[in-house]
């Protein structure tokens, strides 16, 4: 099987999902072409896909593509994808991800499959298996088309355990150019943190109703900076207004996968346990003992959460330091 | 100024999933149907940047398919129409579950097509129940016009709309030419609440039916559909602040995620 996976990456520095969805690639067997689109800056790292398993390594670069652009990083892949005929287009469940592998199936008129949480080869095709409903089901998907497009959701799949040597760079041409465009990002504000994104984060210390308002964030704030994670919240706090809706994990908001969930203050309303039920490991702290978010925790601490967050920031602190 | 919002029914999101028995797709059976929260902010949006209808000005609802069945797709464009939309359009699909969004978006397009041309269209960025977040970019792109994903607010300068856009990260400003296609974001409009005068007028407004020729082998196809597998019964490590220290021991050699 030849699949081409596209790399996603932020001033050419790769995204974890996208050096996962090369690994995997490269357990799937057969030759593994690495696609990075962006400025002239993504090529200066490219060749370090070679580690997880890419071949070859094709950029496509120019100065007008440095920032994100959906439309034209498709229109790019899809040229791509019509020269390499590869069997399989893979990337990384992101939210640009999610922008591009739509607008690639429909250039290409085939079969899309997003935010894939298993992806195997049987009998020289692929078997993925995708949450719907936010995790409320599980569906086992194929795809009756060439290439099969899948984007795989980060965290799903480990990077390999021996790395290999980094990979031959060679340059595409362009066949648009930024006056083929009707979009353009004409500004762009940073975040303020410097954490992972909630889809990619490894660590995410979510908040629900249990805070009691938004002025007692911080005290989650500062248990998150401990441990490396990235801050998400419930629902209920976000319809508050307490915390941004791109905070928001459940059925509403975003779907994640982190190697470790901490639900603090949040009861467990069957539309936030859909969004991050398919995490590695959850802990759960809230006062009540009977609330459902106990029931698919890995660990709970019954307790009130005014107590128990500063003590576990102050157990990181000890465990860091040795 | 033409504005089309596509809509989807979905399970209201405290809904309890059940597979039908046939092992492929979700039972409808008892399942509560309602507008999707994204759908109902780009309606509210569409309403104020059409401002007056007449003279041109309209917003066109359309909706296609849904497992949900017809009369529940037609109540859904009618939600639509009491909070200020001026026509719908629906198109049947005899056989909607798991439908590829490839096969959506191009009954939409065909349905768009038709129209006798459009400045904007709007999807909510996902559905709620397989929340695909395909069908926008995919419309578009069979369109052959622009289009910005997660919008979190916008306004319209003659035929140029300033679009932010929620990115992972980073917000981007993005200018883009009409006709584009734009998926809203949660932020990009208040939800509405239409008034009892409004619900009734609604009943007066047309809905028109679009034929489609659906494929007959889409190329997604779903071959099961599991329940999720059950959790690991968890334990309670203790109560409050004292099983602090025996949780992250837990954590460091038990389930072996921390990394120091």
């Amino acid at each position: 099987m030849k699949i081409l996976v596209i790399a996603e990456h932020r001033g050419g520095k790769f995204k974890k999902g996208a050096l996962e969805c090369i690994a995997q690639a490269t357990r799937l067997g057969g030759e593994v072409v690495a696609l990075v689109i962006g400025g002239p800056d993504a090529k200066a790292g490219a060749a370090s896909l070679g580690k997880q398993g890419a071949a070859r390594v094709l950029a496509a670069t120019a100065d007008w593509l440095e920032r994100f652009n959906g439309d034209a990083y498709a229109r790019i892949a899809a040229d791509v994808v019509k020269a390499e005929k590869p069997d399989a287009v893979l990337l990384a469940a992101t939210l640009d991800g999610k922008d591009v592998a739509p607008r690639l199936a429909a250039h290409l008129d085939v079969g899309y499959a997003p935010d894939c949480t298993k992806v195997e080869a049987e009998g020289g095709r692929l078997k993925l298996v995708r949450p719907l409903y936010a995790g409320k089901a599980y569906a086992t998907v194929k795809l009756n088309s060439s290439p099969q497009l899948v984007s795989i959701r980060p965290n799903s799949y480990p990077l390999l355990e021996q790395e290999k040597g980094d990979a031959a760079v060679s340059d595409v041409a362009l066949s648009i150019s930024a006056a083929d465009v009707r979009s353009k990002v004409v500004e762009v504000e940073a975040a303020k943190t410097e954490k992972a994104d909630l889809s990619e984060a490894e660590i995410i210390v979510s908040g629900g109703r249990g805070l009691k308002g938004p002025e007692n964030f911080p005290l989650l704030e500062e248990f998150a900076k401990e441990i490396g994670a990235t801050v998400g919240a419930s629902r209920a706090v976000v319809d508050a207004g307490w915390r941004p809706h791109g905070d928001q994990v459940g059925q509403t908001g975003k779907t994640v996968a982190p190697n470790l969930y901490f639900a603090i203050g949040i009861s467990g309303a069957i539309q936030h346990l859909a969004g991050m039920s398919t995490s590695k490991v959850i802990v759960a702290v809230n006062k009540d003992a009977d609330a459902p978010i106990f029931k698919v925790a890995s660990y709970g601490i019954v307790g009130d959460l005014f107590e128990v967050v500063p003590k576990m920031t102050e157990e990181v602190r000890k465990l860091k330091k040795g | 100024m033409r504005i089309v919002v596509c809509l989807k029914p979905v399970p209201d999101t405290a809904a309890r999933i059940k597979v039908h028995k046939d092992g492929t797709r979700v039972d409808p059976e008892g399942v509560k149907f309602v507008l999707g929260p994204y759908d109902a902010r780009t309606i509210a949006k569409a309403i104020e940047l059409r401002g007056a209808a007449g003279g041109g000005n309209e917003v066109v609802a359309i909706s296609a398919g849904a497992a949900s069945g017809e009369a529940e797709a037609k109540k859904r464009i009618k939600d639509a129409l009491a909070l200020g939309a001026d026509r719908g359009v629906f198109i049947a699909d005899p056989t909607p579950e798991n439908r590829d969004p490839l096969a959506t978006a191009k009954a939409l397009a065909a349905a768009i097509k038709g129209l006798d041309g459009f400045d904007l269209v709007f999807c909510g960025r996902q559905a709620v129940d397989d929340q695909a977040l395909s069908v926008g970019p995919m419309l578009a792109t069979l369109l052959g016009v622009p289009c910005v994903t997660d919008a979190v607010g916008m306004e319209v300068q003659g035929s140029t709309a300033r679009v932010r856009r929620a990115a992972e990260g980073r917000t981007e400003v993005v200018e883009v030419q009409l006709p584009a296609v734009i998926t809203g974001q949660r932020d990009l409009a208040d939800e509405q609440y239409p008034k009892l005068k409004e619900i009734l007028a609604a009943g007066k407004k047309p809905i028109a039916d679009f034929k489609f020729d659906w494929p007959a082998t889409p190329a997604y196809h779903v071959v099961s559909l599991s329940p999720p597998p059950e959790p690991i019964a968890g334990k309670i490590v203790g109560k409050g602040p004292e099983a602090v220290p025996e949780l992250f021991k837990l954590l460091q050699s038990e389930a072996k995620v921390l990394t120091f």
